[in-house]
């Protein structure tokens, strides 16, 4: 018997189809508490609809997916994906952060607001509560002079960093990025990354899609590679990257590199 | 005219133009809420709800608003007449504003749905994600940034509305306009209806700069 309480996240033979397409194709996948993944893969192969998947914001087809002890969603008697009743979906909510490509800034909200806003309004935390915690977290993202700034007065990388905070603010159990550093000039690629190592280096665990292969090699405990909707290859990261066994993960290092 | 006509039909326009205010406030009063109601409806994925909404927005965009008036004003007793039973009339005044709403309800409707659709759908992935109810997504997250996307269209619909306050003289009621014709016709001159234009012209230019700072205001985003 393995240890599950380990097990933050488990997804079993994810299916997923839009419009008849295949997306996902019987993926599996789990993490542990305290690992940082990175999924690497050509665009189109389902990276990021896995992460959508693991975060509500598209349903399944067919699966299973549990964190820690808690079932999201599993096999129904028909055969077909059933999900949790609300009450549990709700708890589950809890357990995850999820850090957008674009960010998704509340444009209208200064950065303290987009930060503390749903502390206040999801945890019921006082307002002197999350503002402390927020200040907290601009500290550690070295944004604290920018409290009071709106989104657009900042650079894309102080936009990430934000959204970062605001992810964590709610004390999640994972974070997942999807290509946080996609949407961002070159020169700001850096300060995500560094605060993603940080984070790696606080235990944080952590689901990374990007294509940063460096930060890949070097951050993550795991990489795994995905192509058409199946993991390819999964491994240490450093083998993967070195030493891909797979000859569609060799043909896609080749060409990012 | 003398002066003492035009000092009397000025203090006259003044109590009109109460009226005027009462029909323009009234209108937004029901119809901006009404608006939104009707918005999230034609959002509806339910065709049953889509469809008879989508008529309704049809036919009050698409026929004149004085028609409208004169139709649920006379409507009442017309059908009480056919059917042989007593249907007490509206009071033109309410008729007017039943009138105003429902057919301001409609442009408000496809405003609001306009400004709704423009929120990037990452905005309520971000909500979501964060554990925010549907309710609190929409009055947190939405409805701040549709405000701020409907200003210029609403602007246009506010100051619209003011004109079109002139149309309930076709049903009798005492506003503005129907005092300066009125006036116009006993003192066979249309400087009762040049003082009437000054008039909407002064109100609009309230709206106007109204609209203007408030725009000015939400300008702290883009």
């Amino acid at each position: 018997m393995e240890n599950n309480h380990e097990k933050l996240l488990v997804m079993q033979d994810i299916y997923k189809a839009f419009d008849g397409t295949a997306v996902l194709k019987g993926i599996s996948l789990e993490v542990n508490c305290g690992e940082v993944v990175a999924i690497i893969g050509p665009s189109g192969s389902g990276k990021s609809t896995l992460l959508r998947c693991a975060t509500m914001l598209e349903t399944v087809d067919a699966g299973t997916i549990r964190y820690l002890d808690k079932t999201m969603v599993t096999i129904g008697a028909d055969g077909k994906a059933k999900y949790s009743d609300k009450k549990q979906l709700k708890e589950i909510r809890l357990c995850f952060g999820l850090v957008f490509q674009n960010f998704n800034l509340f444009p209208h909200f200064s950065v303290m607001q987009n930060i503390t806003e749903a502390p206040i309004r999801v945890l019921g935390q006082s307002k002197q509560d999350a503002e402390a915690n927020a200040r907290n977290l601009l500290a550690k993202m070295g944004l604290s002079e920018k409290e009071d700034a709106y989104p657009c007065q900042l650079s894309g990388g102080q936009q990430q960093r934000i959204s970062i905070a605001r992810a964590l603010a709610l004390n999640p159990k994972i974070l997942f990025f999807d290509e946080p550093t996609s949407a961002l000039d070159p020169e700001l690629i850096g300060e995500i990354l560094k605060v993603i190592r940080d984070l790696a280096a606080e235990k944080m665990t952590m689901v990374v899609v990007t294509h940063e292969m460096t930060f890949a090699r070097d951050v993550a405990d795991r990489v795994i590679f995905m192509d058409e909707g199946v993991i390819v290859e999964q491994g240490v990261a450093a083998d993967i990257i070195k030493n891909p066994q797979s000859e569609r993960t060799r043909a896609f290092l080749r060409r990012v590199e | 005219m003398s002066l003492e006509t035009i000092y009397k039909l000025v203090t006259n326009m003044l109590s009109a133009s109460a009226v005027t205010l009462e029909v323009f406030f009234l209108t937004l009063l029901f119809s901006l809420p009404l608006g939104l109601l009707v918005a999230s409806l034609r959002m509806s994925k339910y065709k049953i709800i889509q469809l008879p909404i989508r008529f309704y927005l049809l036919i009050m965009r698409g026929t004149p608003l004085i028609l409208q008036l004169i139709f649920i004003y006379f409507l009442p007793s017309q059908l009480g007449d056919k059917l042989s039973v007593t249907i007490p009339m509206l009071p033109r005044f309410g008729a007017a504003i039943l009138a105003f709403t429902l057919n301001y309800a409609a442009y408000f409707a496809e405003i609001y749905r306009g400004g709704i659709q423009a929120v990037p759908t990452g905005q309520h992935e971000a909500a979501a994600v964060l554990g925010l109810s549907k309710v609190q997504t929409f009055f947190r997250v939405v409805l701040p940034q549709v405000i701020k996307n409907i200003l210029p269209a609403m602007g246009n619909e506010f100051m619209t509305l003011v004109k079109d306050t002139a149309l309930a003289q076709t049903i009798g009621v005492m506003e503005i306009f129907r005092l300066a014709k009125s006036s116009t016709s006993t003192n066979s001159s249309i400087l009762p209806m040049f003082v009437a234009g000054l008039f909407y012209l002064i109100m609009n230019s309230v709206v106007s700069k109204g609209f203007s700072s408030l725009g000015k205001r939400l300008d702290y985003y883009k």
